[in-house]
């Protein structure tokens, strides 16, 4: 299986908290990853080391074979999709110039720009009149579909879900789960949702990755997961989705 | 640093503006200061001088200064005050020849003008007859009056500490603007106040002067004090008033300004005419030309000072919003510069850049920074984590970061800072008058010497109907350049 993302014997501080010391990991290409870790644990700088945010201290970090430099920074952002909790959408714009900023901002032809958001709208069930609205008029089922199709707009290989659907109500959630995965079969890119609910991880993810303070704890399929947990960690995250 | 270029930009421009041939006369901000003047202003102008009038220039520093600073080349000053206050010499009794070589090469004092008006202690004539004070050691006898002073007064060497000294009095005082002071006298809030003796408001406010029996105050006879540079020819015909004025002819010309409402032009007129002297007759501006042309240089001052607020306002707060510690620093030095009493900032720009527009645009500039930069940094801070970590993430470069988010973020806070520069200035301009450099502010820096309520209004409207429509004017861009949704939460400060 070729991998997306690798991490090779990877430090990382910040300020005086050590989150990494000789981290590994290697995400497959073409798949969903589920990432599950509590808060503290260090998915959130996992995520920033991908997408540029922030730099390894030491160690490397490669994105589809290429390591992440300040040069290459923008190129490789731009073909990173990037999805948050509450979808993150810029007030200011509305839900369409949200969709587009980037491309525009690189030039893209308008042409492509309108019909690729037309083909985007209609893969995340999006009603294309909502696309003339600012961000406070949706609700929050439609914001995240904004979202997603931000972070799909420029048609990245790796799309970077950071607990996208946590401050969603419980029916709107379940339904955006459903969509998840043909959405990523349409696409064939590389998903990672980070989650701290591994119910969730285990029901949208081909690989499970889990992280403990720092720590790679089991990275498995979630069959493995679920039948053979390598520690108490994973049985106790286990026990509690049940 | 764009904005520092352009400041000095601005300052240079101004500076040429001043290098003309006529002479620049001053006055300080009181009644017989302005009529002194313009009696010498009218003088040069009769006999074909070039004339430009800095009056109501802010007490004895900021004229001695502007004077220093060749920002003006002669105004009437008193020998008792050149001696305390500018020489600070306290060997009582210097000629008027030895304090001219004390004063330097650039500077000396003609002949006095003939009265001598002295510094007095003034009480109303009821409360005087019924407690029967007469001269100022009396007032040992009432502890618990209150006095209310000029600052002047209260600072001098030949003020209030050392009268006190010397009569060993211990009654309370308050700071109080010599305009206002009969007028605190007359409803009670204080007892007695300093006075000049030549002040023709003192019948007005049926107020007499006590016996100054311990001989404290020194001489002020009124002396034109100029600049070396100034031509002879200026000197002599300046010189020509010596002894013209004597203390009932100044008592009589200070009330036709307080009482009568002549204006110090038409005074000024009188006594020329009188002395056989013929006068062009200059035309005297309209209520609406003079209210016009206060508003205009009003406007002019905060446009000018607002405008370079704006730049310097916003290049610090992008530059230092996400830096720590320079961010601390910006703070910090733009809130020190608004605890900084403005008049106190308005003099502090004098030995700099004289007197006049300069220093006030100068002054105003420094106030306007403090509510941009503040709310460009907390407004580019305060937009939501969630928004900054996305707009670091998904490929823009930081130029289109700043300008197609960031800064469309803050708006709502910048914007508002923006409006409460602008109100400031409208409002610290009117002090702007106090160095000369006009405005609205002039009316009222008059009105107080003269304690005329009408005029101050003059003013005092005017700058507030500005400051209303400044803030209605900012308020209406708000509207067009925000979008509804992102108005609200905006809040007045």
């Amino acid at each position: 299986m070729k991998n997306a993302v690798e991490f090779q014997n990877v430090y990382k501080s910040l300020g005086s908290k050590k989150v990494f010391r000789d981290f590994n990991l290697a995400i497959p290409a073409g798949v969903i990853t589920s990432i599950v870790g509590e808060s503290g644990s260090g998915k959130t700088t996992l995520l920033s080391l991908i997408n540029g945010v922030g730099f390894a201290d030491s160690g490397s970090i490669s994105v589809f074979g290429q390591a992440i430099t300040r040069e290459n920074l923008l190129q490789t952002q731009r073909g990173i999709g990037y999805a948050v909790q509450g979808a993150g959408l810029f007030p200011h714009l509305t839900a369409e110039e949200n969709i587009c900023l980037v491309a525009r901002s690189i030039g893209m032809k308008s042409d492509w720009i309108k019909k690729r958001v037309g083909v985007l709208a209609d893969l995340v069930n999006l009603d294309q009149q909502l696309l003339k609205n600012f961000p406070h008029a949706l609700s929050g089922g439609q914001q995240q579909r904004v979202g997603l199709c931000r972070a799909m707009m420029l048609n990245p290989s790796l799309i970077l879900l950071d607990e996208p659907f946590s401050s969603l109500d419980p029916i709107t959630r379940r339904a955006l789960h459903s969509e998840i995965i043909p959405l990523q079969k349409a696409t064939s890119a590389t998903v990672v949702i980070v989650s701290h609910d591994i119910s969730e991880a285990i029901k949208l993810g081909q690989w499970i990755v889990v992280i403990k303070e720092g720590a790679l704890v089991q990275a498995d399929s979630p069959e493995n997961i679920i039948s053979r947990p390598h520690n108490q960690y994973v049985v106790d995250l286990l026990e509690a989705m049940s | 640093m764009k904005g520092l270029l352009i400041l000095s930009l601005l300052v240079q421009l101004s500076l040429t503006s001043f290098a003309s041939d006529a002479i620049r006369i001053g006055s300080k901000n009181f009644n017989e200061s302005y009529v002194l003047s313009e009696i010498v202003a009218s003088l040069l102008e009769s006999e074909g001088f070039d004339v430009e009038r800095k009056f109501g220039l802010g007490g004895t520093l900021v004229c001695y200064q502007a004077l220093l600073a060749s920002e003006i080349d002669i105004y009437i000053e008193y020998k008792g005050t050149v001696q305390q206050a500018i020489l600070k010499e306290s060997k009582p009794d210097l000629s008027l020849d030895e304090m001219s070589v004390l004063l330097g090469e650039q500077i000396s004092l003609l002949p006095p003008l003939g009265f001598n008006n002295t510094y007095a202690i003034a009480i109303s004539r009821e409360v005087a007859a019924d407690l029967s004070i007469t001269t100022i050691s009396d007032l040992e006898r009432f502890p618990l009056f209150k006095a209310g002073f000029s600052l002047e007064f209260l600072n001098r060497e030949d003020g209030w500490p050392n009268l006190a000294k010397t009569y060993g009095l211990s009654q309370n005082v308050v700071g109080i603007e010599h305009g206002l002071a009969y007028q605190a006298i007359k409803n009670g809030s204080i007892k007695f106040t300093d006075a000049y003796s030549t002040d023709g408001d003192l019948k007005n406010f049926d107020l007499i002067i006590l016996d100054d029996d311990k001989r404290f105050f020194p001489e002020y006879l009124a002396v034109p004090i100029v600049r070396t540079d100034l031509s002879a020819e200026a000197i002599a015909i300046v010189s020509q008033l010596e002894g013209k004025i004597d203390d009932k002819a100044m008592r009589s010309m200070n009330a036709k300004a307080v009482i009568e409402r002549y204006s110090f032009d038409e005074i000024a007129r009188d006594f020329l005419s009188n002395d056989d002297k013929t006068r062009k007759i200059d035309q005297r501006e309209s209520f609406w030309q003079k209210l016009l042309k206060n508003t205009f240089t009003h406007i002019k001052l905060t446009s000018i000072a607002l405008t370079a607020g704006i730049f310097f306002g916003l290049i610090c707060g992008f530059f230092a919003y996400n830096r720590q510690r320079i961010s601390g620093v910006v703070l910090y030095s733009s809130g020190l510069m608004q605890t900084v009493p403005s008049i106190a900032l308005l003099a502090l720009m004098i030995p700099i850049f004289g007197i006049g527009e300069v220093p006030a645009i100068v002054a105003l500039f420094l106030y306007s920074i403090l509510p941009i930069v503040r709310n460009t940094i907390t407004g580019l801070r305060g937009i939501d984590p969630v928004l900054k970590k996305v707009v670091v993430s998904i490929g823009l470069d930081e130029r289109q970061q700043m300008y197609r988010v960031l800064i469309p973020l803050a708006m709502p806070a910048i914007l508002s800072g923006i409006k409460t520069a602008a109100v400031i200035s409208i409002g610290t301009a009117t002090l702007a008058a106090f160095i000369g450099a006009g405005g609205l502010g002039e009316p009222i820096v008059t009105g107080l010497a003269l304690n005329d309520v009408n005029l101050i209004l003059q003013g005092a409207i005017p700058a507030a109907i500005l400051a209303i429509l400044v803030e209605f004017l900012f308020s209406l861009l708000e509207r067009l350049i925000l979008k509804p949704h992102m108005r609200q939460g905006i809040t007045l400060n």
